[in-house]
Protein backbone atom coordinates (compact mmCIF):
# COMPACT_ATOMS: atom_id res chain seq x y z
CA UNK A 1 0.00 0.00 0.00
CA UNK A 2 2.77 2.31 0.96
CA UNK A 3 4.82 1.42 -2.02
CA UNK A 4 1.92 1.97 -4.60
CA UNK A 5 1.71 5.62 -3.20
CA UNK A 6 5.63 6.01 -2.53
CA UNK A 7 6.75 4.75 -5.69
CA UNK A 8 5.13 7.21 -7.81
CA UNK A 9 5.43 10.06 -5.77
CA UNK A 10 9.36 8.79 -6.59
CA UNK A 11 9.43 8.61 -9.71
CA UNK A 12 7.98 12.34 -10.40
CA UNK A 13 10.47 13.81 -8.44
CA UNK A 14 13.26 11.58 -10.84
CA UNK A 15 10.91 13.26 -13.93
CA UNK A 16 11.30 16.36 -12.62
CA UNK A 17 15.09 16.22 -12.27
CA UNK A 18 15.74 14.63 -15.32
CA UNK A 19 14.20 17.44 -17.25
CA UNK A 20 17.09 19.52 -16.54
CA UNK A 21 19.53 18.77 -19.17
CA UNK A 22 21.89 20.93 -21.70
CA UNK A 23 19.11 21.37 -24.60
CA UNK A 24 19.79 19.91 -27.84
CA UNK A 25 19.19 23.10 -29.69
CA UNK A 26 18.35 25.92 -27.66
CA UNK A 27 15.79 27.65 -30.79
CA UNK A 28 14.05 24.08 -30.71
CA UNK A 29 13.25 24.16 -27.16
CA UNK A 30 12.45 28.00 -27.34
CA UNK A 31 9.80 27.30 -30.59
CA UNK A 32 8.16 24.55 -27.59
CA UNK A 33 8.16 27.10 -25.06
CA UNK A 34 6.33 29.36 -26.90
CA UNK A 35 3.85 26.62 -28.44
CA UNK A 36 3.21 26.12 -25.39
CA UNK A 37 2.40 28.93 -24.22
CA UNK A 38 -0.11 30.07 -26.69
CA UNK A 39 -1.72 26.41 -26.28
CA UNK A 40 -2.14 27.17 -22.35
CA UNK A 41 -2.63 30.72 -22.61
CA UNK A 42 -4.66 31.80 -25.41
CA UNK A 43 -6.27 28.29 -25.22
CA UNK A 44 -7.63 28.78 -22.00
CA UNK A 45 -8.45 32.69 -22.27
CA UNK A 46 -12.69 32.24 -22.99
CA UNK A 47 -13.14 29.68 -20.10
CA UNK A 48 -10.94 31.73 -17.86
CA UNK A 49 -12.61 35.42 -19.13
CA UNK A 50 -16.25 33.73 -18.88
CA UNK A 51 -15.39 31.98 -15.30
CA UNK A 52 -14.10 35.06 -13.97
CA UNK A 53 -16.82 37.68 -14.81
CA UNK A 54 -19.68 35.30 -13.82
CA UNK A 55 -17.85 34.26 -10.41
CA UNK A 56 -17.72 38.54 -9.39
CA UNK A 57 -20.98 38.71 -10.78
CA UNK A 58 -22.24 36.22 -8.28
CA UNK A 59 -20.20 37.02 -5.64
CA UNK A 60 -21.92 40.60 -5.67
CA UNK A 61 -25.37 39.63 -5.82
CA UNK A 62 -24.66 37.05 -3.05
CA UNK A 63 -22.58 39.43 -0.64
CA UNK A 64 -25.44 42.21 -1.36
CA UNK A 65 -28.24 39.68 -0.08
CA UNK A 66 -26.09 38.65 3.20
CA UNK A 67 -25.40 42.21 4.18
CA UNK A 68 -29.25 43.23 5.26
CA UNK A 69 -27.67 45.47 8.37
CA UNK A 70 -28.59 48.86 6.51
CA UNK A 71 -25.52 50.25 8.84
CA UNK A 72 -23.40 48.75 6.87
CA UNK A 73 -22.25 51.18 3.59
CA UNK A 74 -23.07 49.54 -0.10
CA UNK A 75 -19.33 49.83 -0.31
CA UNK A 76 -18.78 46.90 1.92
CA UNK A 77 -19.86 44.96 -0.92
CA UNK A 78 -17.38 45.90 -3.17
CA UNK A 79 -14.30 45.07 -0.92
CA UNK A 80 -15.72 41.50 0.17
CA UNK A 81 -15.76 40.58 -3.48
CA UNK A 82 -12.54 42.60 -4.49
CA UNK A 83 -11.17 40.40 -1.66
CA UNK A 84 -12.55 37.43 -2.13
CA UNK A 85 -11.94 37.45 -5.99
CA UNK A 86 -7.94 38.61 -5.31
CA UNK A 87 -7.69 36.07 -2.02
CA UNK A 88 -9.60 32.99 -3.44
CA UNK A 89 -11.66 32.92 -6.55
CA UNK A 90 -8.89 34.18 -8.91
CA UNK A 91 -5.96 31.79 -8.16
CA UNK A 92 -7.78 28.59 -6.42
CA UNK A 93 -11.26 28.35 -8.40
CA UNK A 94 -10.05 29.53 -11.84
CA UNK A 95 -6.73 27.03 -11.31
CA UNK A 96 -8.95 24.00 -10.68
CA UNK A 97 -10.92 24.90 -14.06
CA UNK A 98 -7.13 25.05 -16.05
CA UNK A 99 -6.53 21.37 -14.04
CA UNK A 100 -9.25 20.18 -16.41
CA UNK A 101 -8.89 22.17 -19.54
CA UNK A 102 -4.64 22.04 -19.48
CA UNK A 103 -4.41 19.43 -16.92
CA UNK A 104 -6.04 16.83 -19.58
CA UNK A 105 -4.84 17.91 -21.96
CA UNK A 106 -1.03 17.59 -21.18
CA UNK A 107 -1.84 14.29 -20.32
CA UNK A 108 -3.65 13.56 -23.29
CA UNK A 109 -1.09 14.64 -25.41
CA UNK A 110 1.99 12.82 -23.69
CA UNK A 111 0.08 9.63 -23.46
CA UNK A 112 -0.68 9.58 -27.05
CA UNK A 113 2.43 10.78 -27.98
CA UNK A 114 3.61 7.44 -25.63
CA UNK A 115 1.14 4.96 -26.95
CA UNK A 116 2.07 5.67 -30.53
CA UNK A 117 5.88 5.69 -29.81
CA UNK A 118 6.84 9.24 -30.60
CA UNK A 119 8.16 9.90 -27.34
CA UNK A 120 10.65 6.67 -28.23
CA UNK A 121 10.90 8.10 -31.87
CA UNK A 122 12.64 11.52 -30.13
CA UNK A 123 14.95 9.10 -27.56
CA UNK A 124 16.14 7.38 -30.45
CA UNK A 125 16.95 10.75 -32.09
CA UNK A 126 19.47 11.13 -29.08
CA UNK A 127 16.68 14.35 -27.62
CA UNK A 128 16.07 14.06 -23.88
CA UNK A 129 12.24 14.05 -24.08
CA UNK A 130 11.59 14.70 -20.42
CA UNK A 131 13.25 17.91 -21.23
CA UNK A 132 12.00 18.52 -24.43
CA UNK A 133 8.13 17.56 -23.68
CA UNK A 134 7.82 18.40 -19.98
CA UNK A 135 9.95 21.25 -19.56
CA UNK A 136 8.66 23.73 -22.06
CA UNK A 137 5.14 22.69 -20.71
CA UNK A 138 6.10 23.23 -16.77
CA UNK A 139 7.96 26.64 -18.01
CA UNK A 140 4.80 28.31 -19.99
CA UNK A 141 2.64 27.46 -17.17
CA UNK A 142 4.50 29.40 -15.08
CA UNK A 143 4.51 32.32 -17.12
CA UNK A 144 1.04 32.40 -18.81
CA UNK A 145 -0.64 30.95 -15.50
CA UNK A 146 -0.11 33.86 -13.22
CA UNK A 147 -0.99 36.02 -15.75
CA UNK A 148 -4.40 34.29 -16.14
CA UNK A 149 -5.10 34.84 -12.09
CA UNK A 150 -4.15 38.05 -12.53
CA UNK A 151 -6.29 38.73 -15.76
CA UNK A 152 -9.27 36.28 -13.88
CA UNK A 153 -9.02 39.13 -10.79
CA UNK A 154 -9.39 41.74 -13.41
CA UNK A 155 -12.40 40.61 -14.97
CA UNK A 156 -13.97 39.23 -11.67
CA UNK A 157 -14.08 42.53 -10.20
CA UNK A 158 -15.69 44.28 -13.82
CA UNK A 159 -18.20 41.53 -13.56
CA UNK A 160 -19.48 42.06 -10.02
CA UNK A 161 -19.36 45.89 -10.68
CA UNK A 162 -21.41 45.15 -13.51
CA UNK A 163 -23.68 42.91 -11.81
CA UNK A 164 -24.34 45.40 -9.08
CA UNK A 165 -24.74 48.50 -10.90
CA UNK A 166 -26.60 46.62 -13.42
CA UNK A 167 -29.07 44.77 -10.81
CA UNK A 168 -29.30 48.37 -8.60
CA UNK A 169 -27.67 46.83 -5.66
CA UNK A 170 -24.57 49.23 -5.71
CA UNK A 171 -23.81 52.40 -8.00
CA UNK A 172 -20.67 52.66 -9.85
CA UNK A 173 -18.99 55.16 -8.00
CA UNK A 174 -19.77 53.49 -4.39
CA UNK A 175 -18.38 50.37 -5.91
CA UNK A 176 -15.22 52.15 -7.15
CA UNK A 177 -14.95 53.71 -3.82
CA UNK A 178 -15.36 50.17 -2.05
CA UNK A 179 -12.31 48.76 -4.18
CA UNK A 180 -10.02 51.63 -3.43
CA UNK A 181 -11.17 51.07 0.60
CA UNK A 182 -8.74 49.60 2.39
CA UNK A 183 -6.74 47.39 -0.15
CA UNK A 184 -4.06 45.40 1.24
CA UNK A 185 -1.39 44.96 -1.81
CA UNK A 186 0.05 41.80 0.20
CA UNK A 187 -3.32 40.15 -1.11
CA UNK A 188 -2.27 40.46 -4.74
CA UNK A 189 1.01 38.62 -3.64
CA UNK A 190 -0.37 35.99 -1.90
CA UNK A 191 -2.60 35.51 -4.99
CA UNK A 192 0.60 35.83 -7.41
CA UNK A 193 2.11 33.43 -5.07
CA UNK A 194 -0.55 30.78 -5.75
CA UNK A 195 -1.00 31.47 -8.80
CA UNK A 196 3.28 30.23 -9.65
CA UNK A 197 2.28 27.21 -7.38
CA UNK A 198 -1.13 26.04 -8.93
CA UNK A 199 0.89 26.35 -12.50
CA UNK A 200 3.70 24.27 -11.35
CA UNK A 201 1.13 21.40 -10.32
CA UNK A 202 -0.83 21.67 -13.15
CA UNK A 203 1.39 21.16 -15.26
CA UNK A 204 3.99 18.82 -13.72
CA UNK A 205 1.26 16.26 -12.22
CA UNK A 206 -0.52 15.82 -15.75
CA UNK A 207 2.72 16.09 -17.23
CA UNK A 208 3.56 13.02 -14.83
CA UNK A 209 0.39 10.76 -15.85
CA UNK A 210 0.71 11.49 -19.67
CA UNK A 211 4.38 11.02 -19.77
CA UNK A 212 4.34 7.71 -17.85
CA UNK A 213 0.74 5.90 -19.64
CA UNK A 214 0.93 2.12 -20.54
CA UNK A 215 -1.69 0.41 -23.04
CA UNK A 216 -3.55 2.07 -25.34
CA UNK A 217 -6.68 4.89 -25.67
CA UNK A 218 -8.67 3.42 -22.69
CA UNK A 219 -5.24 3.82 -20.71
CA UNK A 220 -4.94 7.52 -21.83
CA UNK A 221 -8.24 7.98 -21.21
CA UNK A 222 -7.97 7.10 -17.55
CA UNK A 223 -4.17 8.96 -17.13
CA UNK A 224 -6.23 11.82 -18.34
CA UNK A 225 -9.03 11.18 -15.59
CA UNK A 226 -6.28 10.72 -12.51
CA UNK A 227 -4.25 13.46 -13.39
CA UNK A 228 -6.78 15.98 -12.95
CA UNK A 229 -8.56 14.66 -9.97
CA UNK A 230 -4.85 14.37 -8.72
CA UNK A 231 -3.82 18.04 -9.47
CA UNK A 232 -7.22 19.33 -8.09
CA UNK A 233 -6.71 17.68 -4.61
CA UNK A 234 -3.15 19.31 -4.97
CA UNK A 235 -4.21 22.27 -5.67
CA UNK A 236 -6.59 22.23 -2.53
CA UNK A 237 -4.08 21.32 -0.66
CA UNK A 238 -1.63 23.64 -1.35
CA UNK A 239 -4.03 26.17 -1.14
CA UNK A 240 -4.53 25.41 2.30
CA UNK A 241 -0.70 25.41 3.11
CA UNK A 242 0.08 28.60 1.67
CA UNK A 243 -2.76 30.37 3.66
CA UNK A 244 -1.86 28.71 7.02
CA UNK A 245 1.71 29.76 6.24
CA UNK A 246 1.11 33.47 4.84
CA UNK A 247 -1.77 34.82 6.17
CA UNK A 248 -0.85 34.13 9.53
CA UNK A 249 -1.45 37.11 11.66
CA UNK B 1 29.38 -3.38 -36.98
CA UNK B 2 26.89 -4.08 -33.79
CA UNK B 3 28.49 -6.81 -31.92
CA UNK B 4 26.02 -8.03 -29.28
CA UNK B 5 27.60 -10.39 -26.21
CA UNK B 6 25.61 -12.22 -23.51
CA UNK B 7 22.50 -9.87 -23.52
CA UNK B 8 19.82 -10.36 -20.75
CA UNK B 9 16.69 -8.84 -20.06
CA UNK B 10 14.30 -9.57 -17.70
CA UNK B 11 11.11 -8.04 -16.33
CA UNK B 12 9.24 -8.76 -13.01
CA UNK B 13 11.72 -11.81 -12.75
CA UNK B 14 10.49 -12.81 -15.95
CA UNK B 15 13.85 -14.07 -18.64
CA UNK B 16 12.74 -12.47 -21.83
CA UNK B 17 16.43 -12.71 -23.09
CA UNK B 18 18.45 -14.81 -21.99
CA UNK B 19 22.03 -14.50 -22.66
CA UNK B 20 22.50 -13.63 -26.54
CA UNK B 21 26.01 -13.31 -28.58
CA UNK B 22 25.53 -12.15 -31.58
CA UNK B 23 27.16 -9.61 -34.94
CA UNK B 24 24.97 -7.28 -36.89
CA UNK B 25 27.04 -6.43 -39.94
CA UNK B 26 26.82 -3.31 -41.96
CA UNK B 27 25.81 -3.21 -45.54
CA UNK B 28 23.67 -6.24 -44.67
CA UNK B 29 19.92 -6.90 -43.47
CA UNK B 30 20.16 -8.17 -40.77
CA UNK B 31 17.08 -10.05 -39.78
CA UNK B 32 15.68 -11.24 -35.85
CA UNK B 33 13.14 -13.58 -36.11
CA UNK B 34 10.41 -15.04 -33.85
CA UNK B 35 7.60 -16.19 -33.10
CA UNK B 36 5.14 -13.55 -30.86
CA UNK B 37 6.79 -13.25 -27.89
CA UNK B 38 10.07 -14.49 -28.48
CA UNK B 39 12.08 -11.11 -26.99
CA UNK B 40 12.50 -9.77 -30.71
CA UNK B 41 11.07 -6.37 -30.07
CA UNK B 42 12.74 -5.98 -25.91
CA UNK B 43 16.03 -7.32 -28.00
CA UNK B 44 15.89 -4.56 -30.55
CA UNK B 45 14.89 -1.96 -27.86
CA UNK B 46 17.88 -2.81 -25.78
CA UNK B 47 20.08 -2.46 -28.97
CA UNK B 48 18.98 1.28 -29.12
CA UNK B 49 18.71 1.85 -25.64
CA UNK B 50 15.00 2.25 -25.01
CA UNK B 51 15.82 -0.68 -22.34
CA UNK B 52 18.50 -1.20 -20.20
CA UNK B 53 19.52 -4.87 -19.88
CA UNK B 54 20.12 -6.52 -17.12
CA UNK B 55 23.76 -7.51 -18.36
CA UNK B 56 25.61 -8.45 -21.55
CA UNK B 57 27.48 -5.91 -23.84
CA UNK B 58 26.23 -4.47 -27.17
CA UNK B 59 29.23 -2.58 -29.23
CA UNK B 60 28.85 -0.10 -31.86
CA UNK B 61 31.79 -0.29 -33.69
CA UNK B 62 33.92 -0.93 -30.89
CA UNK B 63 32.70 1.26 -28.54
CA UNK B 64 30.32 -0.45 -25.78
CA UNK B 65 26.96 1.30 -25.58
CA UNK B 66 25.82 -0.36 -22.23
CA UNK B 67 29.03 1.24 -20.29
CA UNK B 68 28.31 4.88 -22.25
CA UNK B 69 27.11 7.78 -19.92
CA UNK B 70 23.63 9.55 -20.85
CA UNK B 71 25.64 12.00 -23.06
CA UNK B 72 28.03 9.71 -24.90
CA UNK B 73 24.59 7.46 -25.72
CA UNK B 74 23.01 10.79 -27.52
CA UNK B 75 25.99 11.00 -29.24
CA UNK B 76 25.59 7.36 -31.19
CA UNK B 77 21.91 7.93 -30.68
CA UNK B 78 22.18 10.59 -33.70
CA UNK B 79 23.63 7.82 -35.82
CA UNK B 80 21.14 5.65 -35.14
CA UNK B 81 17.57 5.69 -37.40
CA UNK B 82 15.02 3.67 -36.70
CA UNK B 83 11.19 2.94 -37.99
CA UNK B 84 9.02 1.80 -35.60
CA UNK B 85 5.94 -0.56 -36.43
CA UNK B 86 3.33 2.04 -36.76
CA UNK B 87 5.75 4.36 -38.25
CA UNK B 88 5.80 7.14 -34.78
CA UNK B 89 5.22 10.34 -37.13
CA UNK B 90 4.55 13.31 -35.34
CA UNK B 91 0.64 13.55 -35.78
CA UNK B 92 0.25 17.46 -35.85
CA UNK B 93 3.18 17.97 -37.94
CA UNK B 94 2.68 17.29 -41.84
CA UNK B 95 5.15 15.32 -43.85
CA UNK B 96 8.23 17.64 -44.69
CA UNK B 97 7.85 19.08 -40.94
CA UNK B 98 8.59 15.48 -39.64
CA UNK B 99 11.21 15.14 -41.67
CA UNK B 100 12.60 18.57 -40.89
CA UNK B 101 12.23 18.40 -37.35
CA UNK B 102 15.50 16.17 -36.97
CA UNK B 103 17.55 18.31 -39.19
CA UNK B 104 15.91 21.62 -37.32
CA UNK B 105 17.47 19.71 -33.87
CA UNK B 106 20.50 18.61 -34.75
CA UNK B 107 21.87 20.79 -37.85
CA UNK B 108 22.91 24.16 -38.44
CA UNK B 109 22.21 23.93 -42.43
CA UNK B 110 20.13 27.35 -43.68
CA UNK B 111 16.18 26.50 -44.75
CA UNK B 112 16.89 25.45 -48.21
CA UNK B 113 19.28 23.14 -47.61
CA UNK B 114 17.73 21.40 -45.07
CA UNK B 115 14.64 21.90 -47.57
CA UNK B 116 16.78 20.04 -50.60
CA UNK B 117 17.80 16.97 -48.25
CA UNK B 118 14.20 16.47 -47.38
CA UNK B 119 13.33 16.27 -51.03
CA UNK B 120 16.06 14.54 -51.45
CA UNK B 121 15.20 11.68 -49.16
CA UNK B 122 11.00 11.92 -50.46
CA UNK B 123 12.34 11.34 -53.45
CA UNK B 124 14.29 8.50 -52.42
CA UNK B 125 11.09 6.59 -51.19
CA UNK B 126 8.79 7.64 -53.60
CA UNK B 127 6.64 9.97 -51.87
CA UNK B 128 7.88 13.15 -53.88
CA UNK B 129 4.07 14.93 -53.80
CA UNK B 130 3.45 14.19 -50.06
CA UNK B 131 5.13 16.94 -48.70
CA UNK B 132 2.26 18.94 -46.85
CA UNK B 133 0.48 16.00 -46.29
CA UNK B 134 -0.80 15.30 -42.61
CA UNK B 135 0.02 11.22 -41.31
CA UNK B 136 -3.80 10.63 -41.21
CA UNK B 137 -3.87 11.64 -45.20
CA UNK B 138 -1.37 8.51 -45.81
CA UNK B 139 -1.78 5.15 -46.18
CA UNK B 140 -0.30 3.01 -44.21
CA UNK B 141 2.34 2.12 -47.35
CA UNK B 142 3.08 5.95 -47.39
CA UNK B 143 3.49 5.71 -43.48
CA UNK B 144 6.28 3.09 -43.52
CA UNK B 145 8.08 5.09 -46.55
CA UNK B 146 7.91 8.82 -44.57
CA UNK B 147 9.43 6.85 -41.60
CA UNK B 148 11.61 5.55 -43.81
CA UNK B 149 12.28 8.74 -45.02
CA UNK B 150 12.50 10.26 -41.25
CA UNK B 151 14.90 7.57 -40.16
CA UNK B 152 17.69 7.96 -43.02
CA UNK B 153 17.59 11.87 -43.68
CA UNK B 154 19.81 12.45 -40.91
CA UNK B 155 22.13 9.76 -42.99
CA UNK B 156 22.22 6.60 -40.02
CA UNK B 157 25.14 4.12 -39.92
CA UNK B 158 22.54 2.23 -38.38
CA UNK B 159 19.01 1.84 -39.26
CA UNK B 160 16.97 -0.49 -36.91
CA UNK B 161 13.00 -1.48 -38.35
CA UNK B 162 10.59 -3.10 -36.32
CA UNK B 163 7.90 -4.98 -37.71
CA UNK B 164 8.54 -3.27 -41.52
CA UNK B 165 5.09 -5.12 -42.91
CA UNK B 166 2.90 -4.96 -39.94
CA UNK B 167 -0.53 -4.37 -41.17
CA UNK B 168 0.51 -3.73 -44.72
CA UNK B 169 -0.62 -5.97 -48.11
CA UNK B 170 1.66 -8.54 -49.33
CA UNK B 171 2.40 -6.43 -52.79
CA UNK B 172 3.07 -2.65 -50.30
CA UNK B 173 5.14 -4.73 -47.88
CA UNK B 174 7.56 -6.12 -51.03
CA UNK B 175 8.08 -2.56 -51.98
CA UNK B 176 9.13 -1.78 -48.29
CA UNK B 177 11.17 -4.94 -48.14
CA UNK B 178 12.89 -3.67 -51.65
CA UNK B 179 13.18 -0.29 -50.33
CA UNK B 180 15.10 -1.28 -46.83
CA UNK B 181 17.50 -3.11 -49.07
CA UNK B 182 17.82 -0.97 -51.48
CA UNK B 183 19.01 1.94 -48.86
CA UNK B 184 21.18 -0.48 -46.53
CA UNK B 185 23.28 -1.20 -49.99
CA UNK B 186 23.49 1.93 -51.16
CA UNK B 187 24.32 3.63 -47.55
CA UNK B 188 26.07 0.92 -46.70
CA UNK B 189 24.39 0.83 -43.30
CA UNK B 190 23.65 -2.12 -40.81
CA UNK B 191 20.19 -2.68 -40.57
CA UNK B 192 18.33 -4.89 -38.46
CA UNK B 193 14.96 -5.48 -39.02
CA UNK B 194 12.62 -7.37 -36.63
CA UNK B 195 10.09 -9.45 -38.26
CA UNK B 196 7.80 -12.57 -38.31
CA UNK B 197 7.23 -12.21 -42.53
CA UNK B 198 8.95 -15.08 -44.21
CA UNK B 199 8.65 -12.99 -47.47
CA UNK B 200 10.41 -10.70 -45.71
CA UNK B 201 13.27 -13.31 -44.83
CA UNK B 202 13.44 -14.79 -47.61
CA UNK B 203 13.39 -11.49 -49.97
CA UNK B 204 15.64 -9.47 -47.73
CA UNK B 205 17.56 -11.77 -45.27
CA UNK B 206 21.41 -11.27 -46.05
CA UNK B 207 22.15 -12.66 -42.13
CA UNK B 208 19.03 -14.24 -39.90
CA UNK B 209 19.14 -14.69 -36.07
CA UNK B 210 16.33 -16.93 -34.77
CA UNK B 211 15.34 -16.38 -31.34
CA UNK B 212 13.53 -18.91 -29.51
CA UNK B 213 11.99 -18.11 -25.86
CA UNK B 214 15.01 -15.59 -25.56
CA UNK B 215 17.73 -17.34 -26.78
CA UNK B 216 19.49 -17.45 -30.12
CA UNK B 217 18.36 -20.65 -31.37
CA UNK B 218 19.70 -20.68 -35.37
CA UNK B 219 21.59 -18.06 -37.34
CA UNK B 220 22.41 -18.11 -41.16
CA UNK B 221 20.72 -16.52 -44.16
CA UNK B 222 18.10 -16.63 -46.24
CA UNK B 223 19.83 -19.36 -48.34
CA UNK B 224 20.67 -21.52 -45.87
CA UNK B 225 17.20 -20.89 -44.12
CA UNK B 226 14.69 -23.30 -45.98
CA UNK B 227 17.46 -26.07 -45.65
CA UNK B 228 17.79 -26.16 -41.99
CA UNK B 229 17.75 -29.29 -39.51
CA UNK B 230 16.53 -27.04 -36.32
CA UNK B 231 13.48 -28.58 -35.34
CA UNK B 232 12.41 -25.27 -33.94
CA UNK B 233 13.28 -23.08 -36.90
CA UNK B 234 11.36 -25.40 -39.07
CA UNK B 235 8.12 -25.42 -37.25
CA UNK B 236 8.59 -21.65 -37.55
CA UNK B 237 8.90 -21.12 -41.16
CA UNK B 238 6.68 -23.81 -42.20
CA UNK B 239 4.19 -23.02 -39.95
CA UNK B 240 1.87 -22.07 -43.06
CA UNK B 241 0.18 -24.52 -45.74
CA UNK B 242 2.02 -22.98 -48.67
CA UNK B 243 5.43 -23.42 -46.98
CA UNK B 244 4.65 -27.08 -45.83
CA UNK B 245 4.45 -28.19 -49.42
CA UNK B 246 7.88 -26.79 -49.99
CA UNK B 247 9.04 -28.46 -46.52
CA UNK B 248 7.71 -31.92 -48.43
CA UNK B 249 9.02 -31.08 -51.68
CA UNK B 250 12.13 -30.54 -50.17
CA UNK B 251 12.56 -33.64 -48.20
CA UNK B 252 11.59 -35.76 -51.81
CA UNK B 253 14.20 -33.67 -53.05
CA UNK B 254 16.84 -34.76 -50.35
CA UNK B 255 15.33 -38.70 -50.88
CA UNK B 256 16.03 -38.24 -54.50
CA UNK B 257 12.26 -38.56 -55.49
CA UNK B 258 12.00 -35.18 -57.20
CA UNK B 259 12.81 -34.10 -60.67
CA UNK B 260 16.49 -33.32 -60.57
CA UNK B 261 16.19 -30.11 -62.53
CA UNK B 262 13.69 -28.17 -60.11
CA UNK B 263 15.19 -25.03 -58.78
CA UNK B 264 14.32 -24.67 -55.33
CA UNK B 265 14.43 -21.21 -55.60
CA UNK B 266 11.26 -21.52 -58.21
CA UNK B 267 9.66 -23.01 -54.74
CA UNK B 268 9.12 -19.61 -53.30
CA UNK B 269 7.64 -18.10 -56.19
CA UNK B 270 4.29 -17.38 -57.32
CA UNK B 271 3.07 -20.57 -57.99
CA UNK B 272 2.50 -23.15 -55.62
CA UNK B 273 4.63 -26.43 -56.14
CA UNK B 274 3.32 -29.31 -57.89
CA UNK B 275 4.79 -32.54 -56.51
CA UNK B 276 5.99 -34.45 -59.47
CA UNK B 277 5.23 -38.18 -58.85
CA UNK B 278 8.29 -40.63 -58.41
CA UNK B 279 9.25 -42.91 -60.82
CA UNK B 280 7.65 -46.14 -61.47
CA UNK B 281 9.90 -48.98 -60.24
Amino acid sequence: MLEKFVAPVGSYFLMLKDMFSKPENMKMYWKEFMHQCSEIGIGSLGIVSIISVFMGAVSTVQTAYQLTNPLIPPETIAQVVRDTVILEFAPTLVCIVLAGVVGSKIAGELGNMRVSEQIDALEIMGINTKAYLVMPKIAAALVVIPMLVVLSAALGIWGGRLAGTASGIISGDQFDKGLLAGFVPYNAFFALVKGYTFAFLISSIPAYFGYNVKGGALEIGRASTRSVVVSCIAILFADYILAALLLKK
Amino acid sequence: MIEVKGLRKSFAGKTIINGVDVQLHPGMCNLIIGTSGSGKSVFIKCLVGLFQPDSGHIIYDGKDFTAMSVPEKKEIRKEIGMLFQGSALFSSMTVEENLVFPLDMFTNWDRKKKLDRVNEVLKRVNLEDANKKYPAELSGGMMKRVGIARAIVLNPKYLFVDEPNSGLDPQTSGLIDQLIKEITLEYNITTVVVTHDMNSVMEIGDHIVYLYQGQKEWEGNNKEIIFSKNDLLNDFIFASEFLRDVKDMRMLEETGKIANDRDMAKLTGEHAPTLVPPPEK
